[in-house]
């Protein structure tokens, strides 16, 4: 009879080891490289000449500016729907809900060209209807008024969701207290509800500034046709005119777009924990006020702001899709279905770029539920010390723009990984281990609430019955976070399939992706072939979220992100 | 089989503290069916899932005959321990249909086919639930899901079977049928079976044993009736029947079992002593109180009907308070006079 040491503890051996190594190639070892770097290239005085650069200045100056205007535009569009579609008794709560997620879940790059097909004076949409501008006015987008309302549109959810959290946990009791002291509905309002739910408010939009600190899609497509650069997307430039300073140049503009994020984020944090008041009694019930007349006003309001930022964008999105030419107004005659032809059959590119995106999304949601089922089970069921040191480190490079992540790993694997010899640069498998960095939360999130959801004896019974870790995992753990973890690999495929800002840094020829491939047809004039392909890609964005959706009642809490 | 020997086994964990199990030492005879007792958070599941080995001793050591399972360096898994336990949730796996759930420990030790099988359908039936074997756990009542787990128990031949409150979250009616079940099927493994609750009733009923805890030490360790008869100290005396505890004079001897005449005489010296004297904790049980045409002087703080019967306290010239039974009805407030019939110094 064998006696391992201190086996009260349910896990084998290998298991801290593993997870330390995981945490440690994915978050510690890149974002590590890069601070190195940061520094040593800042002391050695290659960072005085970046800094005395105007244009880094203008750079960061516009992605503040931006940003912020951006985050103003999503606080009032996503702060609208929470309080309306939470407080009040609006018909249609779901749809509405649903619809308002998708421009986040929509890839940014699609967001922008679904808008400049909408407006300007190329629009086939417009031109459709006899709308259009007289041909040489400027398109009104290209301007830093465009691409924050475009950061508004695609991250109000993040302050909807932020502050639809707090309103729910809001209690009904205290409300109801309000109303027999004698307040009337609009003074429960002002006096209770909102004072309770500005943590909410002020932790959805610090996501939302370092979740615009950090975008791509929007500025590379809206920002560079008029000379407009944030700090993602000079990097982006930096590297298309690769020098001997670049790498230097990189890793500190990182670090400024990371020093942004963390700020951001530390704000986030610190309104969540300063301003916590205790909620006591009955949460969960939602006080539902009465619009009474007012209630066709604020349904009226509600789907015609869904009718802007959704549905007449990717109306546009399609009208320009099924236009022969760019600038070619659209009719029952001219309508042509030759863009979709030519992505899906003709042009090689496009159907590279779908078996990239398809195999890297696959992999990456598949590989990374085996290391998250084990990191989750290791983090919730375990009694290490490190564990919540390891959760912070799983969720940091997540919460970091994708650049950044995209510009440590660069650093990382720019020389032949030592020992092997072999360079993964320039490769498909850089794209997919900062896939694998970048995701590692998204899969573990679902993981973890099933994982503390599990009543700890069905596993004791299983150890009593003489199974050992392998076998638990296959009979007993796996099988019954089986919906948990099915959440997480559409979540992480969903996600990885539309991403841009990673994989338009560390493409090459033969990898790209979807988001690469529509950022550059659109570069190269093809507005017509990108429309078709965004067309494509967000009809298979609408299946996936229709698909969680149906699967969100046999799912633990707070794994499908748009469901409270 | 062998017995199972607890030495001076502590647990402390990491959270501080005092300790959760305190030196505890325990002897279990091979097919003995010891009942641990205590009020919740005494350290007896502590105890069992030491026993499990779900959790380590911080000091002491666990032993199956010769066999050490656990000491504060080494243990033997949980699974090497030949162990089955009934959890308070049942722990069915709800993914597995009840064949599924009782089968599994055959399945993983390898028995596969016809074996299988027949062992599985054995252990149902001795749980009368062979019809329900497709079913999946989700379908089955409380009863019927706590049968399952205790089928599963049965199935592999353990050489200790234990459970942690079992019958916590069945009703009263169930309790009574299960408790039955639990005998039979103690009688017919002939398996070692360590069985935690904070119910005495459901420990008097079932155990060949009672071992009382409270903060995490062992208070007393005797048959049913012994223990009841003759509790050892103030918490065993309180936690044990219904009696009140009366502090009176210390009385002469080492007698413990007291009759009328010795209360008679500890109740009126404790009147002329003042309290000089040594005090003694005499638990009295409510059926040994008999209101009677004379004896001591007694008013009655509340009254409850409990159907059968009604329920007093009575409290003493002093303050103190006795419980006793009563056919009719009193009133509160009311002055009776009471006699003592038996009493137990602790």
């Amino acid at each position: 009879m064998t006696r391992p040491k201190n086996q009260g503890n349910s896990q084998p051996r290998w298991l801290f080891p593993f997870v330390v190594t995981v945490i440690f190639c994915l978050s510690v070892l890149p974002l590590g490289r890069l601070a190195v770097t940061g520094i040593v290239s800042a002391m050695q005085g290659g960072a005085h000449q970046l800094l005395s650069d105007p244009a880094l200045w203008q750079a960061v100056y516009d992605t503040l500016t931006t940003s912020f205007f951006g985050m103003i535009a999503a606080v009032v569009l996503g702060g609208g729907f929470a309080l309306l579609l939470t407080l009040f008794d609006v018909r249609g709560k779901a749809a509405l809900g649903f619809l308002f997620m998708l421009p986040t879940m929509i890839p940014p790059q699609v967001t922008a060209l679904s808008w400049i097909g909408m407006t300007g004076p190329s629009s086939t949409l417009l031109k459709a209807l006899g709308l259009a501008p007289p041909l040489g006015s400027p398109q009104p987008l290209y301007s830093i008024g465009g691409i924050a309302l475009l950061y508004g549109v695609q991250n109000a959810a993040l302050v909807y969701l932020s502050l639809r959290a707090g309103l729910l946990a809001l209690p009904r009791d205290g409300v109801e207290a309000a109303r027999l002291s004698g307040a009337s509905s609009w003074q429960v309002l002002k006096d209770v509800i909102l004072p309770l739910s500005l943590p909410g408010f002020a932790a959805g939009a610090a996501i939302a500034f370092v979740s615009c600190v950090g975008n791509f899609g929007i500025p590379a497509i809206l920002g560079i046709p008029a000379s407009i650069y944030t700090l993602p997307t000079l990097i982006y430039s930096k590297f298309s005119s690769f020098g001997p300073g670049t790498f230097a140049d990189v890793s500190l503009l990182s670090a400024m777009i990371a020093i942004l994020s963390v700020a951001g984020l530390a704000v986030e944090e610190r309104v969540l924990r300063g301003r916590d008041y205790r909620v006591i009694g009955l949460s969960g019930q939602v006080a539902v006020f009465r619009l009474g007349s007012w209630r066709w006003f604020a349904e009226i309001a509600l789907w015609l702001t869904i009718l802007i930022i959704l549905v007449m964008p990717l109306t546009a999105l399609v009208a320009s899709s099924l236009a022969p030419a760019y600038g070619v107004p659209l009719s029952s005659s001219t309508a042509t279905i030759q863009a979709y032809e030519e992505i899906l059959f003709r042009q090689t590119v496009t159907r590279t770029a779908f078996t990239n995106s398809v195999t890297l999304s696959l992999t990456t949601a598949f590989g990374l539920l085996a290391a998250t089922v084990l990191t989750g089970y290791f983090l919730v069921r375990g009694r290490s010390r490190f564990a919540p040191v390891i959760a912070a480190l799983a969720e940091i490079p997540y919460a970091l723009p994708g650049i950044v992540l995209a510009v440590a790993f660069i650093l990382v694997f720019a020389a032949p990984v030592p020992v092997i010899g072999v360079s993964i640069y320039g490769t498909i498998w850089i794209i997919l281990i900062t896939y694998f960095s970048s995701f590692f939360a998204v899969s573990l999130k679902p993981v973890m609430s099933a994982f503390r959801q599990l009543d700890p004896s069905l596993e004791e019974a299983a150890r009593l019955s003489g199974a050992r870790f392998g076998r638990r995992l296959a009979d007993i753990l796996v099988p019954l976070v089986a919906p948990a973890a099915g959440a997480s690999v559409i979540l992480v495929f969903l996600i990885a399939c539309n991403e841009l800002t990673i994989s338009a840094l560390l493409w090459s020829a033969g990898t790209q992706t979807l988001g690469v491939v529509i950022y550059n047809l659109d570069d190269s004039g093809s507005f017509n072939l990108a429309s078709a392909l965004s067309v494509l890609v967000v009809f298979m964005v609408v299946v996936m979220m229709l698909v969680l959706e149906l699967m969100a009642k046999r799912l633990p809490k707070g794994v499908v992100p748009w469901r409270s | 089989m062998a017995k199972l020997i607890l030495n001076s086994l502590s647990k402390s964990f990491e959270t501080g503290g005092r300790p959760a199990v305190n030196g505890l030492s325990l002897t279990v005879r091979e097919g003995g069916f010891l009942a641990l007792l205590g009020p919740s958070g005494c350290g007896k599941t502590t105890v069992l899932r030491m026993i499990a080995g779900f959790e380590q001793p911080t000091e002491g050591s666990i032993l199956l005959g010769e066999r050490l399972l656990a000491d504060a360096s080494e243990m033997v898994p949980p699974e090497h321990r030949n162990m089955a336990m009934v959890f308070q949730s049942y722990a069915l796996w709800p993914h597995m249909s009840v064949a599924e759930n009782v089968g599994y420990p055959l399945k993983v030790r390898g028995i596969s086919g016809e074996k299988r099988q027949r062992k599985v359908k054995d252990a149902l039936s001795a749980v009368r639930l062979e019809s329900y074997a497709d079913r999946q756990p989700a379908d089955l009542s409380g009863g019927q899901r706590q049968r399952v787990a205790l089928a599963r128990c049965l199935v592999t031949e353990p050489d200790v079977v234990l459970l942690d409150e079992p019958l916590a979250n069945l009703d009263r009616h169930l309790r009574q049928e299960m408790e039955e079940t639990f005998r039979e099927f103690h009688a017919r493994s002939g398996a070692t079976m360590i069985y935690v609750t904070h119910d005495q009733a459901e420990a008097m009923a079932l155990a060949t044993d009672v071992a009382v805890m409270s903060e995490g030490r062992l208070l007393q360790v005797a048959a049913p009736e012994e223990i009841y008869a003759s509790p050892d100290g103030r918490l065993v005396g309180g936690l044990i029947g219904q009696g009140a505890i009366l502090s009176l004079p210390s009385p002469d001897g080492d007698r413990r079992l007291l009759d009328w005449p010795a209360m008679q005489s500890l109740l009126s010296t404790r009147e002329i002593g003042q309290g000089n004297d040594p005090v003694a904790d005499i638990l009295v049980r409510p059926q040994d109180v008999e209101i009677a045409a004379e004896g001591v002087a007694v008013s009655v703080l509340s009254v409850l009907f409990e159907g059968e019967r009604y329920a007093l306290r009575l409290a003493l010239a002093d303050g103190q308070t006795l419980r006793a039974f009563s056919r009719r009805s009193v009133k509160v407030g009311d002055t009776l006079t009471v006699i003592i019939r038996s009493a137990w110094r602790l």
